[in-house]
């Protein structure tokens, strides 16, 4: 073992010298600085750059080339490894922090918000800083990675400017005085490094964050990310700070668990925050509003939909989500309470159904419980029926799924991969 | 010549539950540890999902979940004088296959053996005198005693979450556990499962007849659990889909729920499955053993070297590995020499069906789990005097009805005819008012010099080895012992308030085409004696000392209980010893 990993550490630093374009370049990060690439490499982990730099299970960490996908289209990550080539080694501290704040490569021209430019901008110049000093200590790959591969008119990156123009505020986080120090940490972590919003906040036709409505959930790949806001009908209002804390550590809590891409987030990233920094977001998600709109009108429990969903929740669910709805702690999530469940926005349920899905595995939660498909055994009348039921059943009120929703949903299930 | 890979410190043949307790306990020591599993990967929500699995065609009929006899059989004979003949579809017992091996399929009954099981010919010989025992009964002591198992017995009930009620605490003797049990230093993790109402009223009708009913140990918890690894079970929902299947609801103790997902998050473990070992590889003394060769789907050999050889396949693979790789001197009867295959024992299984009348009982049978039930164990080992009676062992008994299966449970009074509309309205009125245990009687097999496992001289699998065969029947004594606990249970179930009471006696021959149960035993037994037993104490072969083989092929005899909890306590058991002893220290662990 000791050997393997002085040989590592060998590498690493070799390449980091190496790697270093523009030698002698006063201006850049001194590799001594171990706060600086210890803060570096958490924030690293709190913004989830490895998500997206790095094509799962090829063992080329931050090397880019995994396809992200977009409404409009599929765009490949960079590879953000000190590579001079192919990385970014070649570039100086200031177009790091340009590309991270401002959305703009060395060469002038302008990202795709696929980088979460809007959201990376409310970081501090010095935190970026601290990530680009630990980037310049991971091992270099040469790995050229052709990153537009979007469609006719999207491939255009001129037109971004026109977007930025409509979508992209650029500034620092503001510290909100009258608030506390916890609410401003989880403020800045929620709105800059931890970008939430790029997945939560519902978007525009041209794919920018619809503002006032911050948080209160969105479709992506699939899915539907749920409201995160204080929001008691969709969002986080029934959950203690201790449950998103616990959802976030460890991708379980005693309402729900983590699956889908949330499940990579927790897995990559949130499990590996700091305690404190989490306690901070659950106080600011907290904090955020009860929505304005109507919640849905309850479905009366004798209606033949209800009482065919009841009967199918019975045979086909209850065995695990229990008769009260309630699930178990930790292990089987509760539909009474769970926010995909009565996200106005049915995608996760439906395809929760039709697909199945598998929680997140954590070191402090390894079972990963999993959900069979019943895509075989249901159809869409049924699907409907006890997704309407679960969503109105147990106090709780949802509009009804139709089963033309869980038809359509059924069809673009049946073209992914994932 | 098979490619070579590379080297491991630990290779683990067979990743069942003995597999698994081991590829923990040794990669929690640090080691790089592999597996090799002959199965298919299974996963809990993958494989057993809780909206298919209850498919009593598919997995109890046409035996889903096991091995093919295709791929591997055994041939069979009663006697020594016959000729064996291949099993071409399983009965008796039911092979495992597949990563998380019996564990996958099994009950759960999650049983301790008495203090005596394990000094049995020095116990029985001091109670009754030597000439109380048939010549040809060989059973031993094990060398190893309850108070040596005792925490590891514990780990292994709180690794699985097991539900029970303690009989005897530190000594104390428990109310509405079992009296006759050893002592247990704690109690046991989560409370015994509500039992439904035919099992209610076996236990009322025998503490009526003056015995201590108790719960069954079950592995399907009553509650949900989360063991010392972190890993959380669900509480059972007593669809009656044990027996046979696998359990999605996480709420049977198994592999999958208990160990592996923390297992393969462990950087110093690795698997691979479909991949079947067909030798262990010694070196030139043929007292080390170099690791193992299997072969993959495709035919290709490849060769594992290893510093440490886990054997921890079923009892049959077990020996018959050993026996193809030329590891211990086979068996031979005629001559009482030799040691693989010797000692091979299976279990006396009867019941007793009960019918009562449909207008006053309806017992909702499908309401069950697979260790469900309430026993006694006035009649097991030596919890009584055999004096009287010339025979010895014993089992407990119990109403453990695991289910209402619609294609098994169709059990009709004696004398109805056996098809047509007689036949079909005798299910109909009797379906819901008939006790049927099942394993009702579960009662010890000890061990003789003509029941064993050695080579057949005729048959050859498709790798071209020769098969094992097994020579197997019951002698006197079991059918005596199964006699007197089937009358005996019979009257629990007559006072329980049955109209008719079907007694189904365990008879001689042994019949391979019948279900028993899958507790297999003995073969590669463990003693004191280097030539009357395969391994020492700690389950280390005296051949190869860098070899250990777990399991139930250990047992020099078997108790009149399931095996599964003594097999994992002596897997525990055995690890300890390579984490305390071995490891500091390579080479044997007792000196012969």
């Amino acid at each position: 073992m000791p050997e393997t990993d002085r040989h590592s550490i060998l590498i690493c630093t070799i390449a980091a010298w190496m790697g270093s374009a523009g030698l002698g370049d006063a201006a850049n990060t001194d590799q001594q600085k171990f706060d600086q690439i210890e803060k570096g490499r958490y924030l690293a982990t709190v913004a989830d750059c490895f998500a997206c730099h790095t094509v799962p299970d090829v063992g080329k960490p931050y090397a880019g080339a995994r396809a992200i996908e977009t409404p409009f289209g599929v765009i490949t990550s960079s590879n953000i490894t000190p590579d001079a080539d192919t990385g970014i080694g070649a570039w100086s501290d200031e177009q790091f922090v340009d590309a991270v704040r401002r959305g703009v490569r060395p060469d002038g021209s302008r990202l795709y918000p696929a980088m979460p430019f809007p959201s990376y901008t409310r970081m501090s110049r010095e935190d970026v800083l601290a990530i680009r000093a630990y980037l310049t200590t991971i091992e270099p790959v040469h790995q050229p990675v052709k990153s537009n591969t979007l469609p006719f008119p999207f491939n255009i990156r001129e037109a971004m400017r026109a977007w930025d123009a409509l979508y992209f505020t650029e500034g620092e986080f503001q510290a909100d005085k009258r608030q506390s120090e916890t609410w401003n940490r989880g403020a800045y972590l929620v709105q800059g490094a931890g970008h939430c919003g790029a997945c939560h906040t519902p978007k525009s036709f041209l794919g920018g964050d619809k503002i006032s409505e911050g948080l209160r959930g969105s479709p992506l790949q699939g899915w539907f990310a749920p409201d995160i806001t204080g929001d008691t009908g969709e969002g986080l209002g029934r959950w203690s700070e201790g449950d998103i804390v616990s959802y976030l550590k460890t991708g379980h809590n005693r309402i729900t668990a983590a699956t889908g891409p949330m499940a990579e987030e927790v897995a990559d990233s949130t499990s590996r925050y700091n305690d404190d920094d989490l306690k901070a977001i659950a106080t600011y998600l907290k904090s955020l509003p009860q929505r304005a709109d109507q919640a849905a009108t309850p479905q009366p429990e004798s209606s033949p939909v209800m009482r065919a969903g009841q009967a199918i929740y019975r045979d086909q669910c209850s065995a695990c989500h229990g008769l009260d709805g309630n699930g178990i702690a930790m292990l089987f999530p509760s539909l009474a309470k769970s926010s995909l469940v009565h996200a106005s926005d049915p995608t996760s349920a439906i395809r929760l159904v039709l697909r199945g899905g598998r929680s997140v595995a954590t070191p402090a939660e390894p079972t990963a419980p999993g959900m069979p498909s019943f895509a075989w055994q249901l159809n869409d009348e049924q699907v409907a029926a006890v997704l309407t039921y679960v969503r109105n059943a147990w106090l709780t009120t949802g509009t009804p799924v139709a089963a033309s929703t869980v038809s359509a949903n059924r069809n673009q299930l049946r073209a992914r991969s994932d | 010549m098979p490619r070579k890979l590379p080297k491991k410190d630990v290779v683990i043949i067979g990743l069942g539950w003995t597999g698994s307790i081991m590829a923990n306990e040794l990669t929690d020591e640090g080691l790089d540890v592999i597996a090799i599993e002959r199965g298919p990967w299974r996963d809990a929500p993958t494989q057993f999902p809780p909206n298919y699995v209850q498919d009593e065609l598919r997995y109890r009929i046409r035996h889903e979940l096991f091995l093919r006899p295709d791929q591997l059989t055994f041939t069979f004979r009663n006697k020594m004088d016959q000729t064996a003949l291949p099993i071409r579809d399983w009965g008796s017992f039911m092979p495992p296959n597949g990563v998380g091996g019996g564990g996958v399929h099994w009950n759960a009954e999650t049983w301790r053996f008495l203090p005596s099981d394990f000094v049995l010919r020095s116990h029985l010989t001091e109670r009754y005198g030597a000439s109380f025992l048939p010549e040809d009964m060989t059973i031993q002591d094990w060398g190893v005693t309850y108070d040596d198992l005792e925490p590891h017995y514990d780990a292994f009930e709180y690794l699985c979450g097991t539900s029970g009620t303690a009989g005897n605490l530190r000594g104390r003797i428990q109310d509405g556990g079992n009296p006759f049990e050893g002592p247990r230093s704690r109690p046991y993790p989560t409370p015994a499962q509500k039992q439904p109402f035919s099992h209610t009223l076996f236990a009322k009708a025998a503490r009526d007849l003056g015995y201590k009913p108790f719960p069954q140990p079950s592995g399907n918890l009553s509650q949900a659990y989360v063991n010392p690894l972190g890993l959380r079970l669900g509480p059972c929902t007593y669809c009656g889909f044990c027996e046979w299947f696998g359990c999605g609801n996480y709420s049977k103790a198994s592999p999958q729920t208990t160990i592996l997902p923390l297992l393969l998050r462990k950087s110093n473990f690795s698997g691979r499955d479909q991949s079947e070992v067909i030798r262990i590889d010694l070196d030139r003394s043929r007292s080390h053993a170099t690791g193992v060769t299997f072969v993959d789907t495709g035919g290709v050999e490849w060769e594992q070297p290893a510093d440490l050889v886990i054997l921890s396949a079923y009892t049959m693979f077990n020996v018959q590995l050993l026996l193809h790789s030329g590891i211990g001197a086979p068996y031979d009867p005629t001559a009482n020499k030799g040691v693989i295959g010797r000692n091979f024992t299976h279990q006396t299984i009867s019941s007793v069906n009960g019918f009562f009348d449909n207008k006053k009982f309806n017992f909702n049978p499908f309401i069950a789990s697979g260790a469900i039930g309430m026993c006694i164990d006035e009649f097991n080992g030596d919890n009584f005097d055999h004096g009287p009676h010339g025979f010895v062992g014993g089992g407990y008994v119990g109403q453990v009805q695991t289910g209402g299966r619609p294609i098994q449970t169709t059990h009709v009074p004696p004398g109805t005819p056996k098809w047509g509309a007689a036949w079909k309205n005798a299910v109909r009125d009797n379906y819901l008012s008939t006790v049927t245990p099942g394993t009702g009687v579960h009662g010890s097999f000890y061990s003789y010099r003509d029941v064993y496992l050695d080579l057949d001289p005729t048959y050859k699998d498709r790798l071209g080895r020769p098969l094992m065969r097994m020579t197997i029947d019951f002698h006197d004594n079991e059918l005596k012992q199964n006699a007197f606990l089937t009358d005996k249970f019979a009257e629990i179930i007559q006072a329980m308030g049955a109209h008719t009471v079907d007694k189904l006696y365990r008879k001689g021959p042994y019949d391979a085409t019948e279900y028993q149960t899958t507790h297999l035993n003995g073969g590669a037994i463990m003693g004191t004696d280097p030539s009357t037993s395969a391994i020492n104490r700690y389950l280390q072969s005296w051949d190869v000392p860098n070899l250990f083989v777990m399991g139930a092929s250990a047992f020099p005899q078997n108790s009149g209980y399931n095996p599964t909890g003594t097999v994992a306590a002596l897997a525990y058991w055995a690890a300890a010893a390579i984490r305390g002893q071995y490891l500091k220290n390579p080479g044997p662990l007792v000196h012969a």
